[in-house]
């Protein structure tokens, strides 16, 4: 039995947005590739093999012969093309279809410039190929293959019951899995698809999906063995952080994800460059990574985390102190930012912070895990900036869809972001602070930012390429600095290594369902093929 | 007469009181798609609000929610759209989109219930014994333990008192489960948590009724007329002390059986009681609506009962 | 018992009710102890932030440090000291149940004696109007009361007091408090007045052509004191708890500063079967049990005081 973290609101691979939503689409429905257990990268699918055209642009996927819905019916490279048409389709309404702004014609559509859903660069070759054209050459496409998005699903079913297709009973599923039950609020259960092209590898029977909101019910469950997995840090209490993370059964790892925080660049005095980054100078990533989250979280300068598909991110503010190997140095480079930090603070009209409105800060309140934290860190950084620059800041916590709304709207000073990556490529995380991107939110738009992300997406060669984006990333975390980053993420789940194996640590943090299974005790029980049975 | 019309008044107000959320819950900042990432493109965007007709004016909207909307088609006729209030639809979660409202309450409502109504017979059960004694034993060492006891119920909160229970009696000692729901063996520590500070109140309420009525002059009377005491106690002074009780047992019932938050998430117990809440918090406009119509219902139903049972407990009450 | 304190107040001089009224709390033990518990609360927590050698809001490098003679009631997870934070935060906390509590006296004592009183269509209608705004989502109400007006008063405020800005969102809270505390409140009184009259005395007084009012002031009133304030003592944990929830959503006191009740509802998280901060959890819950129990005692003995029909 595996704690899957929240409610899932829709299991529609199309439309849903959600991590919980996403661990049980995968399991249900599967593209050309799937995520491999340990890199979480895309490997082969329901395609067992692809080429690729000399240019980059075009791939050619060879699908399975054995490849085949829950139902019976095989799966056919028309399949993936319907199934792609509906996703890109705006009617669709799927939040994710910015995927297939890599293929050709894709974000024409996904934009309602163009409503020819023909016009999408796919094509069924004959019923086991499958081509797509794209716009750049894209390192990283397989991956983004095995996205849930990307996913084939049944059209039959799909036209016969229009949004509530996922309700159907039986549900045709293309993946390892199908649905045996969904109880809202309550457990989701899973029954291997024995028509699975892969169905020897999948590890348990049965498996039944919790879904709950507290962490504190969720450890108790874990520690009492009525759970045997927790895979959603937000299910983990972060109070406990420190101590679980020395348990042999939590595993945490480096997550692609940052935590940072946002500026409004179209208020005085945050339209100042030189304000943004003496803020950005003295906030002291170290003592809440030491103090706050406590679950090794690595302290951040730069946007992107480290390690994210070879890319080395550049070095953003305060950097220089996150170099230092000791307590001593950390201070002495600490001492050295804030005087930095000061120095830019007077130059931008503010000595000492006198004359400097007073502002806030503003974060999401309640909910699951994480929300005390954001807390805990605006206290952190109140205590910094007061003490290093002799700002007022005022901590504002507000409830989620307030934060949300407000953060549109940029109806704030400063506030709490975090961006998880999608796919291991730097420009899951660039790309959001381009001019006309929806997740921006700062106000802020730098031609040359965005010139050099476009220059970046059409250099084949990788090295070059990373150049460029290391170039742009400078611009947004060192010299104009409308975000700073505080730390990046750890995930964290938890499971009793001695009996269970199948669950790698990897940088987006792709657990399939398939590859749990059961160890083999002392060799004389064989495999158990029930994930519930005690 | 009076109840007769009291329940013909039940419905016009409970439309009243899910007209006022329906545009309440709007007024409110957000909507309920709006996520930490935004979708691709605004087409999307408008494509999502259109798909829930949330880009139509207010009051579209709401004769949409009766089911009063008539809508023109293709061939140029006029057709009611489908659904609506009327037909008995609640229609789609906006949080939860594979599962209609009424969906969501028929699979929680039982469990919430079982939870609620053994809470409440749990708090009856030692609240009002306990009021009871500490209001006859009033001044005594009986007293002073019992009001202590009660008030300390009244003062530790649920989230407080379940994490202790877990903590002692399932973790610890191992004779309950931690949380989630099927058995009995599940219903104890949460009925216990939640019923223990109604418990309390009650107990408070009750002694305080109690003694008022003991101090009655037809209390007064009946122990003149050589009844003996604990019939006096038991046929005239609890009547009147529970009065109190009764008065709040309609709100505290309502609460009571529509789940309880906090101790449903401690519990991780898939009742409504988390859905009262995050509905709110996620601007789930229709289930906003679906469960305040719950709501209301029940607690416009049991304030009735009470005022029913005034007139049983107290033969001089007259409802005109 | 209550035979022997009538007698001996029978036997006392005569007296005016009031000073009936103080002679038998003062000879109250239990309230006049609880009085004395309540005082010294309230005196610290008025009085905290010029006692402590902290200041309310001072981070430190002592993080979670057990309570010893430094902090005696420990330390958090910034540092700050937990004494200090307890009893700030009981100054608020006990702010919001004071608030609640008197919102629900002059409110809800009212609308409950002239809805019980009155009766036919003027009770059906009060009564009707404390159930509609029983079930709607207060949560939502605060909500929208936060955004829609917050914005307007802090520009209002700043105009004139701009170090009065943050105390803006706490009148929010009391006004999102305020309005549900009432309602059960309303609903008691009217059930006792109900009851009360249709009493001997109350037909009496009204066949001897006593004005309504002096009828509801002099019989009804005196009648219904001792579970108003029950009920009072029962409302105001209710509310010191309801605001810690609505600042666990966001909607409620802003940080650094903390009341009691959101103190505790973070100390929760401490019991649990692996690591036990008790200090977190222990000292701002029973500082809270304890104000209340001394609460609960106080009303008990003035309940008993002022009861028309002893002595």
């Amino acid at each position: 039995m595996i704690h899957n973290g929240a409610e899932a609101e829709t299991i529609d691979p199309q439309v849903l947005t959600g991590q919980p939503d996403g661990r049980v689409a995968s399991a249900l429905f599967e593209g050309l590739t799937r995520f491999d257990p340990r890199t979480g990268r895309g490997v082969p699918g329901l395609a067992h093999s692809w080429d690729i055209s000399p240019d980059g642009l075009r791939y050619t996927f060879h699908l399975r012969t054995n490849a085949a819905f829950s139902t019976g019916e095989p799966i056919h490279a028309e399949d993936f093309v319907w199934s792609w048409r509906r996703a890109v389709d705006p009617v669709t309404a799927a939040d994710y279809s910015g995927f297939f702004f890599y293929v050709k014609g894709g974000q024409a559509i996904a934009t309602g410039a163009t409503n020819r859903l023909e016009t999408l660069g796919i094509r069924a070759v004959d019923p086991a190929t499958f081509e797509v054209t794209l716009v750049n050459p894209t390192p990283f496409f397989p991956d983004l293959c095995a996205m849930r998005i990307m996913a084939v699903i049944p059209r039959a079913t799909v036209e016969r019951l229009g949004d509530q297709w996922v309700r159907a009973d039986p549900l045709p599923c293309s993946g390892p899995y199908q649905l045996e039950s969904w109880r809202p609020n309550d457990r989701i259960r899973l029954r291997a698809n024995p028509h699975y092209w892969d169905a020897a590898s999948v590890g348990c029977e049965r498996v039944d999906l919790l879904s709950g909101d507290s962490p504190t019910a969720a450890l108790n469950l874990y520690l009492t063995g009525d759970v045997d997995f927790l895979i959603d840090k937000v299910v983990i209490p972060s109070e406990l952080g420190d101590v679980l993370v020395r348990r042999p059964d939590f595993h945490s790892y480096a997550y692609l994800a940052t935590y940072f925080f946002r500026f409004n660049v179209t208020r005085k005095p945050f339209d100042d460059p030189r304000v943004r980054r003496a803020i950005g100078l003295v906030v002291d990533r170290r003592r809440i990574v030491e103090r706050i989250t406590r679950m090794g979280e690595q302290p951040a300068s730069a946007l992107t985390p480290p390690g994210t598909g070879g890319y080395v991110p550049p070095a953003g503010l305060g950097h220089a102190a996150l170099l230092a190997t000791n307590a001593a140095d950390y201070a002495v480079a600490m001492r050295a930012a804030a005087l930095e930090a000061q120095r830019l603070l007077a130059e931008a009209g503010y000595p000492g912070g006198s004359g400097f409105p007073p502002f806030t800060y503003m974060f999401n309140a309640g909910g699951g895990g994480g929300a005390r934290q954001h807390e805990n860190i605006g206290v952190e950084m109140q205590a910094s900036l007061r003490e290093h620059l002799g700002l007022q800041m005022e901590l504002r916590p507000v409830e989620w869809k307030t934060y949300l709304s407000d953060m549109s709207q940029l109806n704030f000073d400063m506030i709490r972001g975090s961006w998880v990556g999608d796919y291991q490529d730097p420009t899951t995380f660039l790309d959001c602070f381009l001019a006309d991107s929806g997740n921006n939110r700062t106000g802020w738009r730098s031609t040359r930012y965005d010139g050099l992300l476009s220059a970046a997406a059409a250099e084949p060669d990788s090295a070059k390429r990373f150049a460029l984006l290391r170039e742009a990333e400078t611009l947004l975390v060192r010299e104009e600095a409308p975000i700073v980053t505080l730390y990046s993420y750890v995930g964290l789940f938890a499971f009793d290594p001695e009996r269970w194996e199948g669950i790698h640590p990897n940088l987006t943090g792709e657990h399939p369902v398939w590859a749990i299974r059961r160890r083999v005790a002392g060799g004389a029980r064989s495999a158990v093929a029930s994930a519930t049975a005690p | 007469m009076y109840f007769l019309r009291r329940l013909l008044f039940l419905l016009p107000l409970t439309l009243l009181i899910i007209t006022l959320a329906f545009f309440l819950v709007r007024v409110a900042p957000g909507g309920p798609f709006d996520r930490e990432r935004r979708p691709a493109s605004p087409a999307v965007e408008r494509a999502l609000a259109a798909r829930y007709h949330l880009d139509e004016s207010l009051v579209s909207q709401y004769l949409r929610f009766l089911g009063l909307r008539w809508e023109r088609q293709p061939d140029g006729s006029w057709k009611r759209a489908p659904g609506g209030l009327i037909t008995g639809d609640l229609g789609l979660s906006l949080k939860y989109r594979n599962h209609s409202v009424s969906d969501i309450i028929r699979q929680g409502l039982p469990i919430s219930l079982t939870l609620g109504g053994t809470a409440f017979l749990f708090a009856l059960g030692f609240g009002i014994p306990m009021g009871f004694y500490t209001a006859v034993r009033r001044g005594g060492a009986g007293d002073w333990m019992g009001s202590l006891l009660a008030l300390v119920f009244i003062c530790v909160p649920g989230f407080v008192i379940g994490p202790v229970l877990i903590l002692l009696l399932a973790l610890k000692a191992g004779w309950f489960p931690v949380g989630l729901w099927g058995t009995a063996s599940h219903v104890v520590l949460p009925m216990t948590a939640l019923g223990l500070y109604f418990g309390g109140r009650v107990a408070r309420l009750t002694r305080e009724g109690v003694g008022q009525a003991l101090q009655s002059e037809f209390v007064r009377t009946a122990h003149a007329k050589g009844l003996s005491p604990a019939g006096v106690l038991l046929r005239h002074a609890l009547p009147l002390g529970v009065m109190p009780v009764v008065s709040y047992s309609g709100p505290m019932l309502a609460d009571l059986l529509t789940g309880s938050f906090v101790v449903e998430n401690i519990f991780q117990i898939p009742g409504i009681g988390v859905f009262m809440v995050n509905s709110s918090l996620s601007r789930d406009y229709t289930m906003v609506v679906g469960l305040v119509l719950l709501y209301a219902l029940m607690l416009l139903v049991l304030n009735l009962a009470v005022d029913l049972a005034y007139s049983l407990l107290d033969p001089r009450v007259r409802h005109d | 018992m209550t035979d022997a304190v009538r007698s001996t107040t029978l036997a006392a001089p005569p007296l005016t009710p009031n000073q009936r009224a103080w002679r038998r709390l003062r000879r109250h033990r239990p309230a006049l102890i609880s009085a004395l518990l309540l005082g010294a609360v309230l005196l610290l927590a008025l009085l905290v932030p010029w006692l402590s050698p902290y200041a309310t809001g001072q981070a430190s490098d002592l993080q979670f440090s057990a309570p010893d003679r430094a902090h005696w009631f420990g330390t958090d997870v910034h540092g700050r000291d937990v004494f200090t934070r307890v009893f700030a935060g009981a100054r608020i906390s006990l702010l919001v149940g004071a608030v609640g509590a008197g919102v629900s006296l002059v409110i809800g004592v009212v609308w409950g004696m002239v809805a019980g009183y009155v009766g036919g269509r003027l009770d059906g209608l009060l009564m009707r109007i404390v159930d509609v705004l029983y079930s709607l989502p207060s949560i939502v109400f605060v909500i929208v009361l936060i955004t829609t007006l917050e914005g307007h008063v802090k520009r209002w405020v700043g105009g004139w007091a701009p170090e009065w800005v943050p105390a803006a969102r706490l009148m929010f809270l009391f006004a999102g408090l305020g309005a549900v505390s009432w309602l059960t409140m309303a609903r008691i009184v009217r059930g006792q007045v109900l009851s009360l009259r249709t009493r001997p005395f109350v037909m009496a007084s009204q066949s001897l052509g006593a004005s309504h009012r002096r009828i509801l002031l002099r019989h009804i009133l005196p009648n219904v004191t001792g579970v108003v304030i029950v009920y009072l003592t029962l409302t105001v944990p209710a509310i010191i708890l309801y605001e810690s929830f609505l600042s666990y959503l966001g909607l409620g006191i802003q940080p650094p500063d903390a009341s009691l009740g959101t103190l505790i509802a973070e100390g929760a998280a401490q019991i649990n079967p692996l690591r036990v901060f008790w200090w977190l959890i222990v000292c701002p819950g029973s500082v809270l049990a304890l104000t209340l129990l001394a609460l609960n005692f106080l009303g008990d003995g003035l309940r008993d005081a002022l009861d028309p029909r002893e002595g």
